[in-house]
């Protein structure tokens, strides 16, 4: 139906946003491409010349490239399972009637409002201390012994303030997802004799399918450049290396911005691995 | 529609949401209790919920050391310059995809959300030595211009999903009438697509707000917004747990009032047209 | 009436331009450290002096080094002046990025800086950052819990005695930990610690020929005699305890004995913040009678980057901030046991800063410390608890990120330091030394 003007006008106004993108994307990949062929030391007076694919073979032979993809999945999978699962059921919970239906949610998505810095500081310090944290001291009210918890559960304790930073993300796309269904139809099922289980499997979840896919999706692109949660609490300590954190050491930290670049090229090659994964579990629902 | 819902089952759903609720806000609400303590109160072993002197000190002090209201504008003026940009150059872009798909819409999409993918900090040296070439080093409109190009992709998807809700027959309809574009856009795409590009704002908004990683890194004293703030709390020497939740909550308590106050909004726009 | 107004006007307007051809704005960058705090408050004196006005910029230490790191190496400009440390300033000057500080004027008297501060923030014999304030690090100990252990401190005491007197204090019921020390990760945090602890047990990160020396029989004696005492007497996670979480438990009366950095003592001594205020004693670093003790030098200094519009003003700045006056200043409002420490001769020769307590312990681990001659054995370095070299703090925050897994418990001190010599040898093959 539509005619080739409005063609070529849609394409018109697409294009501000294409070519800022494209720029956006081009020449930062540009100038990480070339400098991750060039040793280039900023301490040591900058740009050293061209060294070939060194910086890449050097970047993927250390000892901690390995390790930090596996952080990486670890994280990304872990907050991913917790927040779906977790905002299944919170959604559920908050989809049945119950009194101060608008208050209980305020207080639900409230933690998507805190800035990663604060959130991170505020969760090291105040509850995960081991001596001064509100864990602490409720561990020790019951007679425990206080967890330490950034070394005795690094990624664990990493990944619970991810979590709690996303799932309200979660919960608010189920939520509202959950809140388009069919009820006449859920009642219908009900009369039927189907059990609570069966009428979600069944019913439920299919119809979620597409809104698990959008949460997915978007989180996962957040998730695998998160920075500021290590930073703030194990600064890369007890394998909490990931591979954007590993890239902040070799560029920041050591001054290496030639192999720096070539750790950031492999980040790309990375998140696109992820993605063409995602997008075979996730881009069938989107279609829709 | 109503259910029949026994008022016992009503009542034990009740108990356990405002139960998860509590939990999962409570983190956020001892950080604005801790921040009306003393440093002394804010340790306190067993934890001290209320019985403690009430006291403003802690955010006098903040406010001692650092002027709050400049990096409150500054958060503002990028916050909202960054939304305003993004969303002027990403409502055409999502119509035109919503209303005059091709087979390459998706492919567009998919790309524009993969420029979210590159690691920040890998090209920090790059874009730093480029914002020394431009003179927008320390500089709202630079910061401005890197939000909202970080942010677009997420602005222009979440139009775009919200755009293709609107049912092509009332368009269609207003073509038969002779509209022509500017009408077709401000009589009758308009009315609908605000509740969508309102809650796209307010995405927009906190996605800015927070951003932690270019703000700190590309600015210094002029433009420097709520972030930079909290990186002079974050550990000092001695105890700090009373001052850090009162600058914290100084920084978050903004965009936490316009958050609380939009929910609805936010709840809309959020579902990427996942309701549909 | 009219031109009078307008005569009024152009008058102050040409009043506020003379001032303003002389009123620079200078941007700051510093660490958030209490003595830079204090200098914020302090900031009206400078500007009432010269008319410049100072813009501050406050940032936590690492996110500070990222920084000012990023901004001299482009040549950013966005700071007039920053706060640097022992580690970079010499770095830095080597490859001119700072403004030399050899014209400033004769009342500052910069031949009163500790000679041990200046020599570390120079290279060649030129000074690129005036120290703010300086610090070795010596042992803080409760003199009423040494007492009840029935044990004496000496002033300079060893190893050995630290590790018996640390089991002897531990009270684990009533959360007394023995000895608190730094673990957590980091080159400037924990790995400064173990560095300068290693120095006395005779080890060192490189020998004459830059092979990293972490398979010696040195740094496998230092790293676990470290853990079995902290195993024994240490507080639990300590793993991921830096300066400021041992402060915090030592002000809390929690720790026996705390080594660490000598500007700590105005901290544990200061009744407002510390419920031990009247009970700490201080003694030297302890050594193991190889010659060399495990204090180190440090100092926060103030440098120009090379290419700032405001040098003229900035120097102003540096000479307000690290002069006699400025220390006056403070004592006048704050009292004398809060001036900034470590940095000039002349504090330690005044008779009202001698009743300090910890003044002449200060000055005497200051004195004691000498990074040109830091290692039993010879090194090609300059630095105690560093080594003055670009690649340090890159390779130094991996190789102390591996100690710290080992206080953890997550792996063997063996395997810690098998990988800390793989990754220097791997840095150090990329920088081109070997």
């Amino acid at each position: 139906m539509a005619t080739a003007h409005s063609r070529s006008a849609a394409r018109l106004m697409m294009a501000p946003a294409v070519v800022l993108l494209l720029g956006w994307m081009l020449v930062p990949l540009a100038m990480t491409l070339w400098f991750s062929f060039r040793k280039y030391l900023p301490l040591r007076g900058g740009d050293l010349g061209f060294t070939g694919w060194e910086n890449y073979s050097r970047f993927i032979s250390s000892s901690s490239f390995w390790p930090s993809i596996q952080a990486t999945l670890i994280i990304v999978g872990s907050v991913l399972a917790i927040t779906v699962l977790l905002g299944l059921l919170l959604a559920l919970l908050l989809d049945q009637p119950i009194w101060g239906q608008g208050i209980v949610r305020i207080l639900v998505i409230a933690p998507f409002f805190v800035m990663p810095t604060v959130s991170a500081l505020v969760w090291k310090n105040m509850f995960m201390d081991p001596v001064n944290g509100f864990f602490a001291h409720v561990w020790k009210a019951f007679g425990a012994e206080p967890v330490v918890w950034l070394s005795d559960f690094p990624l664990g304790s990493i990944i619970m303030i991810v979590s709690w930073q996303w799932l309200p993300f979660a919960t608010l796309i189920l939520l509202t997802a959950m809140q388009s269904l069919d009820r006449e139809q859920l009642d219908a099922a009900e009369m039927d004799g189907a059990s609570p289980l069966a009428r979600f499997w069944y019913l439920v979840l299919p119809h979620l399918s597409r809104a698990i896919s959008v949460v997915i999706l978007i989180q996962t692109i957040f998730l695998l450049s998160i920075f500021a949660e290590i930073f703030v609490t194990t600064a890369g300590a007890f394998g909490t290396k990931t591979l954007t954190y590993l890239i902040y050491q070799r560029v920041l930290e050591s001054q290496n911005v030639g192999l720096g670049s070539a750790g950031g090229v492999y980040a790309i090659i990375l998140a696109n691995i992820v993605a063409l994964f995602l997008m075979r579990i996730v881009g069938k629902s989107l279609e829709r | 529609m109503a259910r029949a819902v026994s008022p016992r089952r009503k009542l034990v759903f009740t108990l356990l949401a405002w139960a998860v609720g509590l939990l999962i806000f409570f983190p956020i609400y001892w950080t604005i209790l801790t921040s009306f303590k003393t440093e002394g109160q804010a340790i306190n072993d067993p934890p001290l919920f209320f019985a403690f002197d009430w006291t403003l000190e802690n955010y006098a002090l903040v406010q001692e050391r650092s002027d709050y209201m400049r990096y409150l504008w500054n958060s503002v003026i990028i916050a909202g310059g960054s939304t305003l940009l993004g969303i002027l150059v990403a409502v055409p872009a999502a119509w035109s995809m919503a209303f005059v798909p091709s087979k390459r819409t998706k492919d567009i999409l998919l790309w524009m959300l993969s420029t979210k993918m590159l690691p920040a900090v890998g090209v920090l040296y790059p874009i730093y030595l480029l914002f020394i070439e431009m003179g927008l080093l320390d500089t709202r409109l630079g910061l401005v211009v890197v939000l909202m190009l970080i942010n677009l992709p997420i602005i222009v998807w979440m139009l775009y999903t919200y755009f293709r809700e609107i049912p092509v027959d009332i368009l269609e309809a207003a073509r038969m009438d002779g509209a022509n574009l500017r009408s077709e856009i401000f009589y009758v795409l308009a009315p609908m697509a605000i509740p969508g590009i309102a809650s796209t704002v307010l995405l927009s908004l906190i996605l800015a707000w927070n951003e932690a990683f270019w703000t700190l890194n590309l600015t210094a004293a002029k433009a420097a917004p709520l972030t930079a703030f909290i990186a002079s709390y974050s550990s000092p020497e001695g105890l700090f747990y009373a001052k850090l939740s009162a600058a914290s909550t100084m920084a978050i308590a903004p965009i936490l009032i316009l958050g609380w106050f939009s929910q609805k909004q936010l709840v809309r726009g959020l579902t990427f047209g996942a309701v549909k | 009436m009219i031109l009078r107004n307008a005569l009024g006007a152009a008058t102050a307007l040409a009043m506020l331009a003379t001032v303003s051809a002389h009123a620079d704005t200078i941007t700051i960058a510093t660490v958030n450290n209490g003595d830079m705090i204090r200098m914020q408050g302090m900031t009206d004196d400078f500007t009432k002096q010269t008319g410049h006005d100072v813009e501050w910029v406050t940032l936590e230490e690492n996110v500070l080094r990222q920084r000012v790191t990023t901004d001299i190496t482009t040549k950013g400009g966005a700071f007039d002046i920053m706060t640097i440390g022992m580690y970079e300033a010499p770095i830095w000057g080597a490859n001119g990025w700072l403004v030399p500080l050899d014209d400033l004027s004769a009342g500052y008297d910069v031949d009163d800086i500790l000679p041990a501060m200046r020599g570390g923030l120079s290279h060649e014999g030129t000074l690129y950052a005036a120290p703010f304030y300086g610090e070795s690090s010596m042992i803080m100990y409760r003199t009423d819990l040494m007492e009840k252990a029935g044990m004496e401190m000496p002033d300079a005491p060893s190893w050995a005695f630290i590790a018996k007197a640390a089991r002897a204090m531990t009270d684990r019921d009533e959360e007394i930990n023995g000895i608190c020390l730094r673990g957590k990760a980091g080159w400037g945090e924990g790995g400064a610690f173990i560095t300068a602890m290693s120095n006395s047990f005779g080890a060192r990160w490189f020998d004459e020929d830059w092979n990293a020396q972490f398979d010696s029989r040195e740094w496998s004696d230092t790293l676990n005699f470290f853990v079995n005492m902290m195993n024994d007497a240490g507080p639990p996670g300590y793993a991921t305890n830096g300066f400021n979480e041992n402060l915090s438990l030592f002000q809390q009366g929690k720790c026996g004995m705390w080594i660490d950095a000598t500007v700590a003592a105005s901290f544990v001594t200061n009744p407002d913040d510390s419920k031990v205020a009247d009970k700490v004693g201080f003694a030297l670093a302890p050594d193991n009678g190889l010659g060399k003790r495990s204090n180190w030098l440090w100092a926060w200094a103030l440098a120009i980057p090379a290419g700032t519009q405001n040098e003229a003003a900035a120097k102003q700045f540096i000479e307000w901030a690290t002069s006699k006056g400025y220390i006056e200043l403070v004592a006048d409002k704050e009292g004398w046991a809060n001036v900034p420490p470590g940095a000039r001769v002349s504090l330690y020769e005044n008779a009202n800063y001698k009743d300090i307590p910890f003044a002449q312990m200060t000055l005497d681990s200051i004195l004691s410390a000498d990074p040109n001659n830091s290692t039993v054995d010879p090194s090609p370095y300059v630095g105690i608890q560093f080594a003055a070299i670009p690649e340090f703090a890159g390779i130094a925050t991996e190789v102390s990120q591996e100690f710290s897994a080992a206080y953890a418990g997550q792996q063997s001190v063996e395997e810690a330091l098998e990988k800390a010599q793989a990754i220097t040898n791997e840095a150090m093959e990329a920088a081109g030394y070997r």
